[in-house]
């Protein structure tokens, strides 16, 4: 039978194995060298391996290796080094006052530097990479603040959230004017209108007229009799052309109806509080600090 | 020392030999193998049985259930039975048809080919919507269709291109190839059947589960405990048909693809057992809790989700290599003892490795040491394969200039030789730390995935359907050029893509400023990926777009056409190519 018989292959000159199946033979090609070479030079190196580094499972435990490494240490000592190496600023850091850190040109770009790591992974989330804020999420880099952009306002915002769980958060509560039921959806039209000439826009004056006393009775408490805001209540000034939900009619009708009322985290109880110091003093730098 | 017949057989006779092997493999040669089974008509009876009361069964478990997305299952399943039963009663409504009576077995392969197409197409498609998924998150972001969600869409991919791609392309060809080589009718009759539907029903009933929600979050194994059972049974089957078919064999020796086909069967069958070990809260509900908790069950997973790449992705692809280069190349494969000592080294080796999915976590360091150990180690004998491949080419090399199919099935082993160089390298601790988490481990899956199995998968199903469906030749050897370089030029723009966001994310993460702080926050680096995502999108697309080119070249190959301009006159034609 043809199957089993040896033969040289007329390209290569290499006996076959006599093998073939559905006209597939096999040349008796010996190993090639370089590949055995560097199979034997991995599991030498594997053996080195196990000699100098923990390897293999014992009935009590493992082979520790001649060199006595261990993963936790080396995590340790990494852990230390950060930490000393912010050691000597992060002292004067947890000792200062904010307005001693402002006033200390080394000390202020430390805390900076610490609050925008801090920033890059608790806040940009929401208030974007660079601070710039969304629709609904507060832009940081400018000067319109709701709960005040004075140092401590900010490091006091960070710490106790807005609308948080926490008892003593920062807490107002614009009403759903139209959902509730509270103005008529034609009041509601006219108040957009009002609204509108508050921050200089044209604006229907008849309909303005209409609601002037409304506004008095039902908005100016928290947003002020000239529409400037109060930020005890951390309600927005009504006069600037920056808008948390939006400044188109309509935009401002949502408002008016649903009340959109953003929630802050309170951060005290998740960062230290050098942490929070650091990132009053970043948000506080980025450019609308009072 | 025994006496040696040398015989110098002429290149004129052997092309003769090759070229009417090659054509119509099943109905020459000197030896028909008999029609007979080891176990004469059991199947018959017992298949159609099984398959009607499992639609039982599913009927109880579908209108007993107090769980929704079970009841959902149950139906799915049932519908998947029905069709497999409907397929069966059709196939024998007019008495024993022509396939059962030849001397192999042909149209369960057939169907092999055409889900292994209908899969591919399927599990590529859903893998573009993804990648634009990231790339452009709102865009395709629906919050009101719960199954288009990434989480749900990731694990329908994977599985549909490793599993219902993969998976049918290695049951057909092993199929077809064990046929051959043992030169005996595949065994167990109908059982074959039940093993090509009772996986495609498994796929049903997984991939559906995804959409709604089901999952046991273990990655590559995601399916519930009642599909893993499902699975089970049929992977029973198909290791008992196939060591079956080589029982019966004609030949003395068994072919080195049936090694690797067998090792991937074997193995698969432990892995999946082992890692789906679980405890159903209720046998009518989907919920199951695993047998192992913590690192144990971090580290099995890590187990079977790396064997799953060794002997899904590489052992068993390895044995259609072995077949599909040698057969349209038409040269001896290069070296019988590298076969025999990269196969033994590899399947030995690759079993440890799981662990360098679990460096620097809670994974005892002892256990990452082997895993990387075990990895370096295996670089040989992966690249054994490759030499195997790429030298079976030696006095054939012309033929990948004008054969795009050879070249097709020789590119795959170029991109396996580098992603098992790629692979070690990434086991290292060190390395791992950079790459760990980040797009270099999709982007090394995907030379793996889109290189190697992909195209040596595409080379084998163009080979198969003009030799199944007794085609002289491929409807458009154009077509499978423009198929090779709109694909390569795909893999091309995602590894590279994958590779600098990979490693600029892992570069990212890792750096600190003077201070000692953290130079880039997490969305930072989000921002960084974003065109390297486009990138791999785009990539992503034209490798399916190849894969479409394919489908209707294989199509209009089985309607019996060759496209306008393709047919040289008075020449007689090799196989394929």
């Amino acid at each position: 039978m043809m199957a089993t018989r040896k033969e040289v292959d007329a390209t290569s000159g290499t006996e076959t194995t006599g093998h073939e199946w559905d006209g597939i033979k096999e040349l008796n090609t010996p190993l090639p060298r370089w590949w055995l070479w560097v199979f034997y030079a991995t599991v030498v190196w594997s053996i080195g391996y196990w000699v100098l580094y923990p390897a293999w499972p014992t009935l009590t435990g493992y082979t520790q290796g001649v060199l006595n490494q261990s993963q936790r240490d080396d995590v340790a000592k990494a852990v230390l080094a950060m930490k000393s190496q912010r050691e000597e600023q992060g002292r004067l850091l947890a000792t200062a006052t904010l307005a001693q850190i402002e006033a200390d040109p080394n000390l202020f770009q430390f805390a900076r530097e610490a609050g925008k790591s801090a920033f890059g992974d608790n806040c940009a989330t929401c208030h974007g990479s660079g601070g710039q804020g969304f629709k609904g999420y507060p832009n940081l880099n400018d000067d319109v603040w709701l709960w005040g952009g004075k140092l401590e306002d900010i490091k006091r915002t960070i710490t106790v959230g807005v609308r948080s769980t926490q008892t003593d958060t920062r807490l107002s509560l614009m009403p759903a004017f139209g959902r509730d039921k509270l103005l008529e959806p034609a009041q509601i039209n006219d108040m957009v209108e009002y609204v509108v000439s508050l921050s200089g826009g044209k604006a229907d004056a008849q309909a303005v007229a209409r609601v002037t006393t409304l506004y008095a009775e039902q908005c100016a408490s928290c947003h002020g009799v000239g529409g400037k805001g109060l930020r005890e209540f951390g309600a927005p000034n009504l006069t600037d052309k920056e808008w948390l939900y939006g400044g188109t009619r309509e935009e401002i009708n949502a408002q008016i109806v649903v009340g959109r009322a953003g929630v802050m985290p309170t951060w005290g109880s998740r960062l230290d509080p050098i942490t929070i110091d650091a990132l009053a003093v970043y948000v506080h730098s980025l450019g609308g600090g009072e | 020392m025994p006496h040696r017949v040398l015989i110098q057989v002429k290149a004129v006779d052997r092309a003769a030999l090759h070229r009417r092997t090659l054509i119509f493999p099943a109905t020459e040669g000197p030896m028909q193998p008999k029609t007979g089974e080891m176990l004469p008509q059991t199947d018959r009876f017992m298949v159609p049985a099984i398959f009607v009361g499992f639609l039982i069964l599913g009927f109880y478990v579908a209108t007993q259930t107090t769980d929704p997305l079970m009841g959902m299952q149950a139906w799915t399943f049932m519908a998947g039975v029905g069709m497999a039963l409907i397929h069966l009663v059709r196939r024998y409504a007019e008495g024993i048809p022509a396939d059962d009576k030849g001397a192999y077995a042909n149209d369960v392969v057939k169907a092999g080919v055409i889900a292994s197409m209908f899969w591919g197409i399927a599990g590529m498609l859903v893998g573009v919507i993804i990648a634009l998924q990231l790339a452009f998150p709102n865009l395709f972001y629906f919050p009101d269709l719960p199954w288009t969600n990434f989480g749900r869409l990731r694990p329908l991919h994977t599985s549909a291109v490793i599993f219902a791609f993969g998976g049918n392309v290695l049951i057909a060809t092993s199929f077809y190839v064990v046929q051959r080589t043992c030169h005996a009718r595949l065994a167990g009759g109908l059982w074959g059947w039940f093993v090509f539907w009772g996986y495609q029903i498994f796929i049903l009933v997984a991939g559906t589960g995804y959409l709604i929600g089901v999952t046991q979050s273990r990655e590559y194994a995601e399916p519930e405990w009642y599909a893993d059972l499902w699975l089970t049974l049929v992977w029973v089957a198909y290791l008992f048909v196939f060591l079956g078919t080589i029982w019966k064999r004609k030949e003395p020796h068994i072919y080195v693809a049936n090694w690797f086909y067998l090792a991937f069967i074997v193995t698969i069958a432990l892995l999946h057992i082992v890692n789906n070990l679980a405890v159903p809260v209720s046998w009518l509900g989907i919920k199951s809790y695993s047998a192992f908790a913590g690192v144990q069950d971090a580290l099995t997973q890590w187990w079977y989700g790396h064997n799953a790449v060794g002997f899904f992705l590489t052992a068993g692809f390895l044995a259609i290599m072995y077949y599909f280069i040698p057969k349209q190349a038409q040269r001896p494969v290069y070296s019988y003892r590298l076969s025999i000592v990269h196969f033994w080294s590899l399947i030995f080796l690759y079993i440890w490795a799981g662990p360098h999915h679990l460096h620097y976590t809670a994974l005892p360091v002892w256990a990452q040491t082997l895993g990387m150990t075990f990895s370096i180690m295996l670089w040989m004998p992966s690249w054994g394969g490759m030499i195997n491949g790429l030298m079976t080419l030696s006095g054939a090399w012309d033929k990948l200039r004008t054969d795009p199919v050879l070249r097709m099935l020789v590119v795959s082993v170029a991109f396996y030789g580098m992603s098992t160089f790629e692979g070690p390298v990434m086991s290292i601790k060190a390395v791992n730390s950079l790459s760990h988490y980040t797009d270099w481990t999709i982007g090394h899956v995907h030379s793996g995935a889109l290189g190697w199995v992909g195209f040596v998968s595409f080379g084998a199903l163009y080979c198969l359907t003009p030799w199944l469906w007794r085609r002289e030749r491929l409807y458009s050897h154009a077509l499978v050029e423009w198929h090779f370089w709109v694909s390569t030029i795909g893999i091309v723009f995602y590894i590279t893509a994958m590779w600098v966001s990979g490693i600029m994310q892992g570069l990212m993460w890792r750096a600190y400023n003077e201070f000692g702080f953290l130079e880039y926050s997490f969305v930072e680096t989000v921002e960084a990926m974003h065109p390297y995502y486009i990138i791999r999108a785009f990539g992503g697309l034209l490798y399916l777009s190849g894969a479409f080119i394919m489908a209707y070249n294989l199509y209009r190959t089985v309607k019996g056409d060759v496209r306008a301009g393709e047919v040289v006159a008075g020449q007689p034609l090799p196989a394929t190519a």
